[in-house]
């Protein structure tokens, strides 16, 4: 069939008379526009990995080592072999070239030591659920039957499990490597000229003013998408293509290529749908690896779908942080110093980005506050244990739990509102840009602004009177309020400074626009999202940039042939960067199709204006549209001689700064003191995360982030036994939260852009989860102080709550239950301040 | 193997499945229902949640052939000549999902808690979605959307 470019033309002019009349007027960004994603996603018309089916496809099921740590000595898989409909049973000798690597992107220290992280091992395996055997049967239940019948003889070895046993390196979670210690990272102010010597603030402190030392813990977490990971390998064909339940597809293609030796040209990744991450699905996994390798060992395509439990052991898990951290301030609560030293347990091995998580908190821990003087100290430990890496927020919300929790005490010491001793120490609104003690530039903030208006909308004035009157008559119910006025650092993140920090990769991201004859626009994001609702905000900043409906323009994205380069999803980064591309494109095609409106206008392109997807000649009323520019381009009859025909763009941005996010968000608990129980009563945040493109999606960012954060302090956490077997194993014992535990929130924005992106945007995908955990437990907290307790620790169990208040007899509680400190003669977690009081007020 | 006969969303299949077949992988392996999914394997997170009879269950904690001769209604056959049932539509309208994986779940549980109750409290529904989990949301916007189907009569369409 052939169209003639006339008729093309008439196609166009009908589109645009279809056109609704309020389109492409400016006006997309800022409005709650529903998402162009829920069509599919409400009717079950989806995309999941899992849902794939090829010709002749092989499924695959894993056996996994049931020990922490253990020498394999044997590996029968004869009995699989022989089962019904079993294709292959292989271990890792059956790959003498390997398998590809689960490769450490961001060696923190030239010396880290980082194990070498196989896909199969066929020696030893150094945590529970390392993959010893692939079993590839015509089923996934005939392969799981199968994987059963795989006999594997183990020789158990000694296992570190916890980080400040694996400090001691009294048992070694690789013998090979002589040490637990993976790599000790430091910045110190003075060193950096950022700011004064920590140990003369605190000396001087000590002397005549406030120190404060507490440890706390951040416990281990399971990110626990709802979607298990899944992953589908097609070798037919020139090209190899991989379906995976990811986050990363751009950085899994370069990674396979890099560490298997296939040319990246011959490997395509794709990213269907994908059921959240929450940094859960950054990793280069051993199942891509395998399912990649067992595929093209079979010549057929091949699918491994994780089930839940092995998802919740072999997924990387959160956090995993003993934290000690030493605050000086003068007797009037003014903060002088802030001395931060972690143990970071990265698990069987240093994963993607997992000795990095825990130094982001580096430039997080001093916070909003005016500290003079910083230093914090790094040290992380292998262990044999699943590996850690990033999880929603990764290392910030860590920070900000800390500081936000010593913030508190700091303010009980003294004697004040928690609020109070907050703004005595925040940086004012009229001092932005400032330079942070850990050298960061907070390019615009305003906390007062957020603060006013949470405290108006939490009736903070209100609920203290309550919580006064309840302890005035020993109601067994207290009230405690939680504060937490937080802030982030996001758009990961200028590739200079990553380049600085030995991190593997840059922090651009790319974009492209291509200006379709009919007037549809096709974006191809390097981002790749997972329930961000991507297609419908960057439709939106299209359509206002260009000036086309919002329904005309298409977003792709997560495949590596569509949208060949990209650097993914993590770290609130996509909008801020990813979306500042688009803009970009966007102004890019704008400036190319320019020059051919005027020449089809026959006018200089110094006179004309381009608003509403028009060039319009000034002061006349002749004017081309963008689309028609596209069609004009696309028939190519006439232009100018000197251009190409074509008005697409790419772009690649690399942001100049980080974002910084911040908000101010209040809780108040119910604590029953008989039982233990709390209960949330209300919750309000006001988030100041720059412009906003789309308040619905905002808003649910919001409220999902909390929930997470909120399970951190009250409900998650993944233990092992003394064996090393992950107990919460299961929904069954790993306690997500459901509706019913949990409350409807006030969620608000106040604005204060980000003068560092077009847009003025600042990222939100992170916000909810890092300031909601403190302001939880400081709420908790609150409502016991005048017990003199002044910590429990996370998650906040009703069981550890009635502990703390059954052992907080006199003016100061026991220390958390359970947790070790730094060194034995460390203060506890009781620790009284200098006064030798304890902290109650 | 044992021979089933199951109406699917409105269509009748029969097929031979083996005794120990969950209904959730009968849907998606046999027929191709792949708008149910699998979120965990112990009965915990409602992903799979499909009607039977017109009531919820969750797929993968009843096996095919216990489906033998009755009617399973998934998410996929909801929308009854291109229009959205209120309930997905109110999913929309409030933002209630995000990467979409507990939707179909959570849109067959909340009709159901309609059926029994046609304006439940907020309370009411979030116990009603107990059983089913949620990553994204908080679920503060899914409990805005069943409450808003509820208010705009979704029960009566429920019930029917
Ligand atoms: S798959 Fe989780 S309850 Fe059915
Ligand atoms: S929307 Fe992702 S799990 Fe509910």
């Amino acid at each position: 069939m052939s169209v003639s470019p006339d008729a093309l033309v008439e196609i166009a002019e009908e589109v645009q008379d279809q056109q609704p009349e309020d389109s492409g007027s400016g006006r997309e960004i800022g409005n709650r526009r529903l998402r162009k994603e829920d069509q599919r996603l409400i009717t079950g018309r989806t995309k999941w990995t899992d849902n794939i089916v090829l010709p002749g496809m092989v499924h695959l099921a894993m056996v996994r080592s049931p020990f922490a740590h253990a020498r394999i000595t044997g590996i029968d898989t004869s009995a699989a072999a022989e089962a019904p409909n079993v294709i292959g049973v292989y271990t890792a000798a059956d790959f003498p070239e390997g398998l590809g690597v689960c490769a450490n992107a961001w060696p923190i220290t030239p010396d880290q030591v980082t194990p070498d992280h196989l896909p199969m091992v066929g020696e030893r395996v150094a945590c529970a659920g390392e993959i010893v055997a692939v079993v590839a049967a015509r089923s996934a239940a005939e392969a799981r039957d199968a994987a059963e019948l795989v006999d594997v003889d183990y020789d158990e070895l000694p296992a570190v499990l916890d980080g400040m046993e694996a400090l001691k390196d009294e048992v070694l979670a690789h013998p090979d490597k002589g040490t637990n210690k993976s790599a000790f990272w430091k910045l110190d102010s003075a060193e950096a000229g950022t700011g004064g010597n920590v140990d003369e603030a605190v000396a001087a402190a000590r002397e005549d003013g406030i120190v404060i030392e507490r440890e706390y813990r951040q416990q281990r977490l399971v990110p626990a998408f709802m979607e298990p990971r899944s992953t589908v390998v097609d070798p037919t064909g020139e090209q190899v293509t991989m379906w995976t339940s990811t986050q990363v597809p751009h950085i899994l293609r370069f990674l396979i290529a890099a560490t298997t030796g296939m040319p990246e040209s011959k490997v395509r990744v794709i990213a269907p749908d994908v059921g959240g991450g929450f940094g859960g699905k950054l990793q280069t996994t051993p199942e891509e690896f395998i399912t990649l390798a067992v595929a093209r060992r079979l010549g057929k395509p091949a699918k491994y779908t994780e089930t839940r439990s092995e998802s919740l052991l072999s997924a990387h898990h959160g956090r995993d942080q003993y934290q000690k951290l030493t605050l000086s301030a003068t007797k009037d609560g003014t903060v002088t110093g802030l001395k931060v030293d972690l143990v970071a347990n990265l698990g069987a091995y240093v994963a993607i980005v997992g000795g990095g998580v825990p130094v982001l908190g580096a430039w997080m821990f001093n916070a909003i506050y005016k500290f003079p003087a910083y230093q914090f100290n790094c040290q992380t430990v292998l262990t044999n244990t699943t590996w850690v890496d990033a999880y929603r927020g990764a290392g910030r919300p860590e920070a900000t739990y800390a500081i936000e929790r010593i913030m508190d005490e700091l303010a009980a010491e003294v004697g004040v509102d928690p609020l109070e001793i907050r703004e005595r120490n925040w940086i004012k609104h009229e001092e932005f840009p400032f330079t942070s003690v850990a050298g960061m530039v907070y390019d615009s903030g305003n906390y007062e602004a957020a603060t006013a208006r949470a405290k108006e909308l939490f009736g903070y004035d209100e609920l203290r009177a309550e919580q006064k009157a309840r302890r005035e008559s020993g109601d067994p119910v207290q009230l405690g309020i939680g504060v937490s006025t937080f802030t982030e650092m996001c758009g990961l993140a200028p590739s200079r400074v990553l380049g600085q920090l030995s991190y593997g990769a840059g922090g651009w991201e790319s974009a492209s626009i291509r200006m379709l004859p009919t007037g549809k626009v096709e974006v191809i994001t390097g981002t790749s999202p997972h329930g961000q609702g991507h297609e419908t905000a960057w439709s939106q900043i299209v359509a206002d940039r260009l000036g086309v409906p919002f329904e005309d323009v298409e977003v792709l994205h997560g495949d590596t042939q569509v949208a060949y380069k990209g650097l993914d999803t993590y770290g609130s980064r996509s909008l801020v960067v990813g979306g500042e591309a688009v803009v970009r494109a966007a102004d890019k095609v704008i400036e190319k199709a320019k020059a051919f409106a005027a020449h089809l206008l026959e006018a200089n392109a110094d006179d004309l204006e381009f608003s509403g997807g028009r060039y319009a000649v000034k002061g006349t009323d002749k004017g081309i549209g963008i689309t028609e520019v596209a069609l004009a381009t696309f028939a190519s009859h006439n232009y100018p001689e000197d251009l190409e025909p074509g008005i697409d763009a790419d772009a690649t941005y690399d942001p100049v700064n980080f974002s910084f996010p911040h908000g101010t968000h209040l809780c108040a608990m119910e604590v029953d003191t008989e039982t233990g129980a709390s209960r949330m009563r209300r919750y309000v945040c006001v988030d100041d995360i720059g412009h906003i493109i789309n308040p619905l999606i905002v808003e649910g960012q919001i409220h999902g982030g909390l929930v997470q954060g909120i399970a951190q302090a009250l409900w998650e956490e993944a233990v092992f036994d003394d064996n090393g077997t992950l107990v919460t194993g299961s929904f069954v014992d790993y306690t997500l939260p459901t509706a019913a535990d949990t409350i409807s929130f006030v969620t608000e924005n106040t604005t204060s852009p980000s003068t560092t992106n077009t847009l003025g945007t600042k990222g939100v995908g992170e916000a909810g989860t890092i300031a909601s955990t403190p302001a939880v437990v400081n709420a908790i907290v609150d409502a016991l102080r005048d017990r003199g307790i002044n910590d429990i620790q996370m998650p906040c169990t009703p069981h550890r709550v009635w502990s703390a208040i059954q052992g907080a007899g006199g003016a100061m509680a026991t220390p958390a239950e359970g947790q070790p400190h730094f060194h034995e003669d460390a203060p506890t977690n009781a620790d009284p301040g200098t006064t030798g009081e304890g902290s109650a007020q | 193997m044992t021979r089933i006969s199951v109406t699917v969303d409105g269509v009748k299949y029969s097929d031979d499945v083996e005794p120990r077949t969950l209904l959730v992988h009968y849907l998606r392996e046999n027929l191709g229902k792949v708008g149910t999914v699998i979120g965990c394997d112990t009965s915990n997170c409602g992903a799979c949640t499909v009607h039977l009879d017109g009531r919820s269950v969750k797929a993968c904690n009843v096996l095919a052939v216990q489906a033998d001769g009755h009617e399973v209604t998934t998410i996929e056959g909801l929308a009854e000549g291109g229009q959205l049932h209120p309930m997905q539509q109110a999913f929309h309208e409030h933002h209630a999902l995000q990467c979409g994986y507990c939707t179909p779940g959570m849109i067959m549980q909340a009709i159901d808690i309609l059926k029994d109750n046609a304006s439940p409290s907020e309370e009411q529904i979030r116990a009603g979605l107990e059983g089913n989990l949620c990553r994204c949301t908080g679920y503060h916007n899914i409990v805005k959307a069943v409450s808003a189907a509820a208010e705009a009569g979704a029960g009566s369409k429920a019930g029917e």
